[in-house]
């Protein structure tokens, strides 16, 4: 299981309660946990990137095992503690933005 | 029993005030949202327990909230908005062309007959419909592909279509308004759209007669009465007796004719209420005295209303959605203040008293009249 953590806004408009832990099928990226993630919560779509996989918003950051992957292309694959569920994969509201 | 639901949208979170019908104990539920901007929160003609509310944020953009009790629960509805077609270019403020970009929803005018039907006006300038409750979003292209479009430029506030305007007597009369492109209407259902800005003179626009570039503030109508608009612009009130096709000036004796929010009140369709606030560098009443004016002759002749609001040291500002008023037999007359205050009037605007003081500050203000 993938482990997600969402920023305090999001959990409160996804109704979530601490982490979100995610099967994703196939090769886990930021893409397609991203599309796991949305169809388990389809009131996130649009809030984290943009409708229909578009591209991250401005003020969202994705962090995971000490790294910034906000700028990694989507496709590439997540680091191996990620994909293994040892190390979760953080959504970050920016300290700008709010 | 008769009563009110003012429902207010703030920095930081939306509220709901409801009172009985002596308006004087209020019950203050909130914040909605928490930490999220919340434009505007209306309320279904056809259905009061049926709300809209418009909720967005830096980091995460746009949400569309959906009530069925009355604000006691909620639940996110659609928030996919996409311009029709190839959006193109508006001005941007140095004078270049500027991509057509969502940004938020400013403004949600639900259908006065079906309480699934909604109007959203959103920035940049741009009219969608939902007619599914809020799950989906359409845009109505017509308005923002009108010809002048392209020359469109965003007042300070960004680009916004702020007032949405439906006239209850003709099927498909509306009116849009836009900062800073002025007032529109559309006399089948927004398939069409023309600029109704005759007689706006703005000493921004060196053109007397420009036809688009006005930046409206706000727009109001009675019901009983829709060939009848007033506005505020950025400076100037102003009123039209022909449906917008003409507009002559009726600032009269106010002490600035600057501001945003206009209302008339809900049985007398020739009186008319304003916010005077000093001027375009400095957004706070004149002299630190917070007064709404009145004018029981549909304008030029204006009284200042001062009993129970601050009459020093008073500097917050008015936003254009933060009027309203209710439609009890003793109209009642509420606006709400970016220092957090709403205020609201039980006897026409005699006398205030703030329903709440220290919200964060209130970008909208609207009332329901509750059977």
């Amino acid at each position: 299981m993938i482990r997600v953590v969402l920023p305090s806004h999001l959990r409160v408009l996804a109704r979530i309660d601490g982490e979100v832990r995610l099967d994703v099928a196939g090769p886990v990226t930021q893409r397609t946990l991203l599309d796991a993630l949305e169809a388990s919560y389809p009131v996130l779509r649009g809030t984290i990137r943009g409708h229909d996989s578009g591209p991250r918003r401005p003020f969202i950051r994705f962090f995971a095992c000490e790294q910034d992957l906000s700028h990694e292309p989507p496709d590439t694959p997540l680091p191996g503690p990620v994909a293994a569920g040892l190390e979760p994969y953080l959504i970050v509201g920016a300290m700008a933005g709010g | 029993m008769t009563g009110v639901r003012v429902l207010a949208g703030t920095r930081k979170g939306a509220f709901v005030l409801t009172s009985d019908g002596g308006r004087d104990r209020w019950e203050v539920s909130g914040p909605h949202f928490a930490g999220w901007e919340v434009y505007h929160v209306k309320g279904s003609p056809a259905d009061p327990d049926r709300l809209y509310a418009s909720q967005c944020s830096g980091w995460s953009g746009q949400v569309i909230q959906r009530s069925d009790d009355g604000g006691r629960t909620w639940a996110p509805a659609g928030n996919q908005f996409v311009y029709d077609g190839t959006p193109g270019t508006h001005q941007w403020y140095d004078g270049t062309p500027h991509p057509w970009e969502f940004a938020r929803v400013w403004h949600l005018e639900p259908s006065l007959d079906d309480p699934d039907t909604v109007w959203a006006g959103v920035e940049d300038a741009g009219l969608f419909r939902s007619r599914d409750g809020g799950q989906s979003w359409q845009e109505l292209p017509a308005l923002r592909g009108h010809k002048s479009g392209p020359s469109w430029q965003p007042g300070a506030g960004g680009m916004c279509l702020h007032t949405i305007l439906l006239d209850p007597s003709a099927p498909g009369r509306m009116f849009a308004a836009i900062s800073a492109a002025g007032a529109f209407r559309s006399d089948d259902a927004g398939q069409s759209w023309r600029p109704v800005n005759r007689g706006l003179q703005s000493e921004g626009i060196p053109d007397p007669d420009a036809e688009v570039g006005h930046c409206v503030h706000r727009l109001a109508m009675h019901p009983s009465r829709p060939g009848v608009l007033f506005m505020q612009k950025h400076w100037d009130v102003m009123r039209s007796d022909d449906s917008g096709e003409s507009w002559r000036e009726v600032s009269g004796n106010l002490p600035t004719d600057f501001g945003f929010p206009i209302d008339v009140h809900a049985h007398e369709p020739d009186t008319v209420y304003v916010v005077p606030i000093t001027s375009d560098a400095q957004h706070f009443p004149p002299e630190g005295k917070l007064r709404v004016y009145r004018s029981r002759t549909g304008g030029d002749d204006w009284e200042p209303l001062t009993n129970g609001l601050p009459q020093e040291h008073c500097y917050v500002n008015v936003l254009r959605d933060a009027m309203a008023v209710d439609s009890l037999e003793e109209c009642g007359i509420y606006f709400g203040t970016t220092g957090g205050q709403v205020y609201a009037s039980a006897d026409s605007g005699d006398t205030w008293a703030p329903i709440v003081r220290d919200l964060p500050a209130v970008l909208s203000v609207e009332v329901q009249t509750l059977p």
